[in-house]
């Protein structure tokens, strides 16, 4: 029973970086119909200026956190403009072999940056873990699973509270009339681009403290991103964030019970499942995000 | 009386609170041309996809020579006999128009993926055949010297015109025309109406949905009037043309009781 | 004309271990000869049917792997008291296996691709290779982990007057390899031009109006699928009975990344795109190793490259080619004697 409750408390901590992956894919899957094969390298580009902000110029912490961040939106939004907004019309076959291509090139280009050795990051939280009864978890931990709760409320709110969200969704529902009303698709397309890349870096930013920081980390977080998209239903970003959290539970278990070896296959396995049943997602609801 | 050759008794579709066809009954009758007419949103292009697959019916039967049509895949319908053209003109604009027939000949070949690997003779000449088929019916609509054009090339009249030629290709028993002459002008509706006489003279049943109330009054053997998913009227041009129900459809009640 | 510039151009590769002795030349040509016969297979499901299958990879590593374990035996314990062992087989069995139990799982994936459409597809393409990768990775009983399957003996044929005759030599490779590739694109040319290659494109640009005139969205999926596993299998065989090492690392993301450039930089949905882009991508590392550009930069320059191919040569390097010499073609026509 312990035993469970570790893992329960393990996937919380985790699954909360994954909510975040997985909504910022939803978006720019769901509103731009763009598959995003980028969404991993800007995961690692987060952890990767964490490292420099942090461990090389020496900054505080948290600062080095909100700057990878932003670097995050910006890089995301700089992809967008130079890449995508000439493809605005293209088919998504298009869309996505030039998303390949950026990919390559991105996780090379950090490759040549930084080599392959692993790098790690030290966080200025106490060693000790916080015990609660049966269970513990590190600090680092904890501190990044409230990072993200944030994170997460606060996109909420960015979609459902302001001219821009409000904007977002219109193109999501309805592109062509929305454009008619008066929003600018350009605009949108940038911005959730940016929004959607900022939460990976953010999750890689988060993440990258708590294990090691390494050039194809990416790959893996892209695929989990895009199980938990698939398990939430495009666009949806309540089912995303149910998703992360689900991911990380089943992984969790898979990995205390059957095989640790498996541990990443599961979010595969379970998109494979899940698509064999429902083809076209767990929660899937069509018309609407947020 | 003979057995219709399309059976639809009661046929109902619904898309959640929605009822887009309700509970129409009407029969198409071997050799002949029935039109199915009706204002915009009286569900007639919906009837069309249920009775070819493209939808599920909610409720009711259709049946081709008795063989029951409900559920059945679209591709399935065409191997029974019955081929549809559609409302938005549709053709393989990146083929050439002799692929376009070629690949409506689809099933009037035989040749397997096994013999076709192989190099077998057989499917050498086969294509032959084919091909020559192909540029027989291409001369039929009149559009032989358009043969190695693309699809797309093709100014809108000649796009319709090529519609109709892939769905002959397929060899159907009943033909079902989704606004053949929507945006014709009228010569080419006329030249349409010639056509669509001498398909008739194949032996060719032809289900129509059609708003030009001139050709559907000119070609027709009988008409059905749908209105808000209900059949409305059933009969000859010349009923439908005095039939009260169907003036007050199209024209408001105002002038049903003005003119009736 | 056509005829005989076919025939030299075959003269040519079939005479080529002959005067071509360096054996490191050789080499390239062999494996990018494998990865052409990959990238025409790809083609056939991403070119003509339009499946966006990202997963191709696995076929490959899939053949590889099935072949490699015929010819060396293997046992493993399904449950407790159960074994499945096979004694070794030759290794031309191994590579009928290949090509049998990969066109089995492209069965499969042909199946499944009819319920999942579109961009869902593409992911589940991917996932199924990567499960293939971490099976092979974590199954070491069967495969030997990342110790990966060494000393796979090469083909072995009785040629008449010689004997049994091991396949240990480069130049006979490269014959083996050319052989399966001239096979491969007989067959993808006999296909795409025949009633089945109509309802493949015919699918790919008007799915209703195809299945209006009678066409099988399944039937020719699975159809599609299964000839292009089962080939992308066969390649994987003759890689691992020439390379002699097969390890998970077959089944990385990379290669299939490799194979898409190549067949769209080359031009999908054409016969020759895939081999012009697996000339191109097959060569291009030599060229840029010679100039000791490090691995990093040269697929900087493939991403780039891809993504520029794309913007402007949307259809490829073959159509854009083929268009140009029409153009030139025309434009001596009209022109002035």
């Amino acid at each position: 029973m312990d035993q469970l409750l570790q893992h329960g408390l393990n996937a919380l901590m985790l699954g909360g970086t994954y909510a975040l992956l997985g909504i910022g894919l939803t978006l720019i899957f769901g509103i731009m119909r763009v598959v995003n094969f980028t969404h991993g390298e800007l995961y690692a580009f987060g952890a990767y200026m964490m490292y420099a902000f942090a461990m090389l110029v020496g900054a505080n912490f948290f600062v080095a956190l909100a700057l990878a961040v932003a670097l995050g939106v910006a890089l995301g939004a700089g992809v967008e403009l130079v890449l995508l907004s000439r493809l605005r019309g293209a088919d998504i076959d298009t869309t996505m072999l030039v998303m390949i291509g950026a990919w390559i090139a991105l996780q090379n280009a950090e490759q040549l940056a930084w080599t392959g050795v692993a790098k790690s990051i030290d966080n200025p939280f106490p060693a000790a873990p916080l015990v609660i009864g049966p269970v513990s978890v590190a600090w680092n931990r904890v501190f990044v699973f409230a990072v993200a709760i944030v994170l997460i409320a606060a996109t909420y709110a960015l979609i459902n509270r302001t001219r821009l969200g409000r904007a977002m969704r219109a193109t999501f529902q309805d592109r062509d009339t929305a454009a008619l009303m008066g929003v600018r698709i350009g605009t949108i397309h940038t911005a959730t681009f940016a929004l959607g890349s900022g939460l990976a870096a953010a999750a890689g930013a988060l993440l990258g403290p708590v294990f090691v920081v390494y050039p194809t980390m990416g790959d893996l977080a892209a695929a989990k991103a895009f199980a938990i998209v698939i398990l939430g239903g495009l666009g949806n970003i309540a089912g995303a964030t149910i998703g992360g959290f689900i991911l990380a539970l089943v992984e969790e278990l898979g990995a205390g019970y059957v095989s640790s070896g498996y541990r990443d296959a599961m979010g595969f396995l379970l998109i494979i499942v899940i698509l064999l049943f429902r083809p076209t997602g767990l929660f899937a609801q069509k018309e609407r995000i947020g | 009386m003979t057995a219709p050759l399309l059976a639809v008794d009661r046929l109902t579709i619904r898309f959640g609170g929605l009822v887009a066809v309700d509970q129409a009954s009407f029969e198409v009758r071997e050799g002949e041309v029935l039109s199915l007419i009706g204002p915009n949103g009286a569900g007639k292009t919906t009837a069309f996809n249920a009775i070819t697959g493209y939808l599920a019916p909610s409720a009711g039967d259709i049946r081709f020579r008795g063989a029951r049509l409900n559920g059945l895949k679209p591709n399935r319908v065409a191997e029974l006999g019955l081929v549809r053209t559609f409302q938005k003109t549709s053709v393989f604009g990146g083929r050439s128009v002799l692929e376009n027939i070629l690949i409506g000949l689809h099933l009037r070949s035989a040749q397997r993926p096994l013999a076709i690997m192989l190099g077998l003779p057989s499917v050498a000449r086969e294509e032959r055949a084919l091909e020559t088929e192909a540029r027989r019916i291409l001369g039929f609509v009149g559009l032989g010297p358009r043969a190695l054009e693309l699809g797309a090339s093709l100014p809108y009249g000649e796009q319709r015109l090529l519609e109709i030629a892939v769905a002959l290709a397929a060899r159907p028993q009943l033909l079902l025309l989704d606004e053949p002459v929507s945006g014709m002008n009228p010569t080419e509706t006329e030249s349409f109406m010639a056509k669509l006489a001498e398909i008739r003279s194949l032996g060719i049943t032809v289900l129509l949905v059609e708003h030009d109330m001139k050709m559907v009054m000119g070609v027709s053997d009988r008409i059905v009037c749908l209105n808000q998913g209900r059949v409305i009227a059933n009969g000859t041009p010349a009923e439908i043309r005095r039939d009260p129900e169907v003036i007050r459809a199209y024209l408001g009640e105002r002038y049903a009781r003005a003119h009736g | 004309m056509k005829a005989a510039l076919t025939a030299a151009w075959l003269a040519l590769l079939v005479t080529l271990p002959l005067w071509m002795t360096n054996q490191y030349a050789l080499h390239i040509l062999i494996v990018t000869g494998i990865f052409i016969v990959a990238a025409m297979s790809l083609n056939l499901l991403l070119g003509y049917t339009g499946q966006l299958s990202l997963g191709h990879v696995a076929f490959f590593g899939i053949g590889a792997y099935a072949s490699a374990l015929v010819s060396l035996g293997f046992k493993v314990q399904l449950a407790p008291g159960v074994a499945l062992a096979l004694d070794p087989k030759p290794v031309w069995c191994g590579m009928l296996a290949a090509v049998v139990v990969a066109g089995a799982f492209g069965w499969l994936i042909g199946k499944l691709a009819f319920r999942v459409r579109g961009a869902y597809f593409v992911i589940v393409s991917i996932s199924f290779a990567e499960v293939m990768r971490l099976v092979a990775v974590n199954w070491v009983e069967l495969t030997q982990g990342p110790m990966a399957l060494n000393n796979i003996p090469p083909l072995a044929l009785w040629l008449p007057g010689v004997g049994e005759h091991a396949f240990w030599k480069k130049p006979e490779n490269y014959w083996l390899t050319l052989g399966v590739a001239v096979v491969s694109y007989v067959l993808i040319r006999r296909l795409v031009r025949s009633r089945a290659g109509r309802a493949m494109v015919a699918l790919r640009e008007n799915e209703p109006l195809a299945t209006s005139v009678g066409i099988d969205v399944t039937r020719y999926l699975v159809l599609t699928t299964v000839v292009s596993a089962a080939m992308a299998g066969a390649a994987g065989a003759l890689y691992a009975h020439y390379i002699r090492i097969v390890d998970p690392d077959v089944f990385l993301f990379l290669y299939t990344v490799t194979m898409v450039i190549m067949v769209i930089t080359g031009g999908k949905g054409t016969l020759a795109g895939p081999i012009v882009g697996g000339l191109i991508f097959g060569l291009l590392p030599e060229t840029l190793r010679a100039a000791a550009i490090r691995p990093e930069v040269q697929w900087i320059v493939y991403g780039v490259l891809m993504i520029l191919v794309l913007y402007f040569l949307p259809a490829g390097i073959v159509p854009a080619v083929r268009q140009w010499w029409e153009r030139r073609r025309g434009a001596a026509a009209a022109a002035p004697a």
